[in-house]
C-alpha cells in the first residue's frame, strides 16, 4: 500500500474538514492517459517519445485540471508530479536542462511528500503482494540492467532511488518513512498537512493558507498544491 | 542526448517547408521519384505520422482537447517518435531521409498560438539539423486561394480557429496563416533555411532543387575516395 492509499485516506479527511480536494495522478488526463498506456503495451516507445508523452500528460493535468481547481480554493493532491518523470529522464540518460525546461512552466507545490522506502527488496515484496507480477517499465527493462525482470527490477529501483534521494535534499522533499504502518505514515501525512492549512475557518472569513503557490500570479493565496511522490514507479 | 546541429550521420536529411498550399508536397515527391531512380536508398518521413502518437491527435482534434502548450507537446511527442524511429537509423544507416514538415513547422504554428519562441526551440532541441531545409514561400494570397479552394470546408484547428481571432474558418484561416508566414521569415536567417519561390512554374523549382541537393550527394561520394 503506497500512494493511492495516502491519497484516498488524505482527501477523506480534508473533506471531513471542509476542504474540498481534486486528487490527479500520472498517466490521468483526458488528452494523453490512454494514449501512453496503449503505447506501453507494445515495445516500441522510444525514451524521448516516452518523456514528451507524459509531458503532454502533464501540462494537460495542469491546464484544464489543477489550475481551475486552484483558483477555484480547491487543495490539489497528486500522485506524482514532475520529479517521477525527470527521474526517470535521468535514468535513461535525457539531458536534464532538457527535461527541466520543458516542464519549467509546471507550478512549484506547497509540499512534496516523499513516500520513501528504504531498499528496493522492499519494493519487491509489494510487487508480490500486489498479485501483479513485475511490470516491464517498472522494471526498467528498457534499459536492459539485469537478465530478468527481477534482476532488472532491483537495479533500476536502486538507481532510482538514489536519484529521488538527490532530489530530495535539492529540492527540499518532505521525507517520509513508508516502511511503517499505513497508521502511522497516515498520521504523519496529516499533521503535516495541517500546518499547510489554515484552519478552523471563522464563519464569514476566506480561508487563507500561509503559502501560497509561488509561480502562478493569477492564483489566489488560498490556494496550495501537495504533491505525492514516491521512488516506487506506477505501482498503486 | 546529443542536440541540434551536433549529430554527425553518414546519411543525409533533406526537409520542406511553408504553409499549406505551398507546394511542398508535390515537389517532394519529384524528388523522391528523381532520387530512387538514381539509385540511393531514401525515406520518406511525414508530419504527424507516429504510430503511437496518431490516435491521441485525432481524439484531441475531434473532440477540441487542446491547448497551445498541449497541442505543442504532442506534435513534439510524435516528432521525437519519427526521429528515433524513421530518421535517426536510416541516417546512421547511410541513406537519404525526405522529411514533409519538420520542426521549423512547430516552431511557426506553435508560436503563432502563442507559445514562447524559446521554449518550443528548447522542447525540439533533440532534432537532427537538416542537411538542407527547403521553405516554399508563397504569398499570403496565392496560398490561402489554393487551400479554400480546394477544400470545402476548414478544420478546426488547420484554421486556427482556437486562437478565437475569428468564428469565420476563412477568415481565422488567413489571419492564422498570416502569423504562421512571419515566424517562418524569421526563421529564414534565424536557420539558414533556403528559400524557394513557391510561385514560379512546379518544373523550375524542381529543377532549383535537384542541383542544390546533388551538390551534397557529390560531396558524400567523393569521401568514400
Amino acid at each position: 500500500m503506497g500512494r493511492s492509499t495516502h491519497i484516498a485516506l488524505l482527501r477523506t479527511w480534508l473533506e471531513s474538514r471542509g476542504h474540498a480536494v481534486l486528487d490527479t495522478g500520472m498517466t490521468r488526463s483526458v488528452l494523453a492517459g490512454r494514449g501512453i498506456k496503449e503505447a506501453k503495451q507494445g515495445h516500441t516507445l522510444g525514451r524521448l517519445t516516452m518523456q514528451l508523452f507524459y509531458a503532454t500528460d502533464f501540462i494537460d493535468r495542469l491546464e484544464n485540471e489543477m489550475l481551475p481547481a486552484l483558483r477555484a480554493g480547491f487543495v490539489v493532491l497528486t500522485d506524482r508530479y514532475i520529479y517521477s518523470a525527470m527521474a526517470r529522464a535521468e535514468l535513461r540518460g535525457i539531458d536534464t536542462g532538457w527535461i527541466r525546461s520543458i516542464y519549467s512552466m509546471a507550478l512549484v507545490p506547497d509540499a512534496v511528500f516523499y513516500l520513501r522506502i528504504s531498499s528496493p527488496q522492499q519494493l519487491v515484496e509489494r510487487v508480490l503482494s500486489s498479485g501483479r507480477g513485475f511490470d516491464y517499465w517498472e522494471s526498467g527493462m528498457d534499459l536492459h540492467l539485469g537478465d530478468d525482470f527481477y534482476d532488472s527490477f532491483i537495479e533500476y529501483q536502486k538507481r532510482m532511488l538514489k536519484v529521488f534521494d538527490r532530489m530530495s535534499s535539492e529540492y527540499g522533499f518532505h521525507v517520509l518513512n513508508a516502511s511503517r504502518t499505513v497508521r502511522s505514515v497516515a498520521s504523519d501525512l496529516r499533521r503535516a498537512v495541517t500546518k499547510l492549512i489554515d484552519e478552523p475557518v471563522t464563519p464569514g472569513e476566506d480561508n487563507v493558507s500561509q503559502l501560497q503557490v509561488v509561480r502562478d500570479k493569477a492564483t489566489p493565496a488560498k490556494s496550495t498544491v501537495k504533491v505525492l511522490d514516491l521512488n516506487k514507479e506506477a505501482l498503486s | 542526448m546529443i542536440s541540434y546541429g551536433q549529430h554527425q550521420f553518414p546519411g543525409k536529411l533533406f526537409v520542406v517547408e511553408g504553409t499549406d498550399g505551398s507546394g511542398k508536397s508535390t515537389q517532394l515527391a519529384l524528388l523522391y521519384q528523381w532520387l530512387k531512380a538514381e539509385g540511393y536508398p531514401v525515406f520518406f518521413s511525414e508530419w504527424n505520422s507516429s504510430p503511437l502518437v496518431k490516435d491521441t491527435t485525432k481524439r484531441a482534434k475531434k473532440r477540441h482537447l487542446f491547448t497551445p502548450a498541449t497541442f505543442s507537446l504532442l506534435h513534439a511527442t510524435d516528432f521525437a517518435d519519427r526521429t528515433e524511429r524513421d530518421i535517426v537509423p536510416p541516417l546512421k544507416a547511410g541513406a537519404i531521409v525526405l522529411a514533409d514538415r519538420y520542426i521549423y513547422t512547430a516552431f511557426a504554428r506553435d508560436v503563432a498560438r502563442g507559445c514562447d519562441r524559446a521554449w518550443v526551440r528548447d522542447v525540439y532541441s533533440f532534432a537532427v539539423k537538416p542537411t538542407v531545409a527547403f521553405f516554399f514561400r508563397a504569398p499570403l494570397d496565392v496560398a490561402v486561394d489554393r487551400i479554400v479552394s480546394g477544400r470545402p470546408n476548414l478544420k478546426y484547428y488547420e484554421a486556427g480557429m482556437d486562437l478565437g481571432e475569428s468564428d469565420e474558418p476563412e477568415e481565422s484561416f488567413t489571419i492564422f496563416q498570416g502569423k504562421i508566414l512571419e515566424e517562418y521569415d524569421r526563421m529564414v536567417s534565424e536557420f539558414g533555411l533556403t528559400v524557394i519561390d513557391a510561385t514560379r512554374s512546379i518544373e523550375r523549382q524542381q529543377r532549383e532543387m535537384r542541383l542544390l541537393i546533388s551538390q551534397h550527394l557529390k560531396k558524400r561520394r567523393g569521401k568514400t575516395h
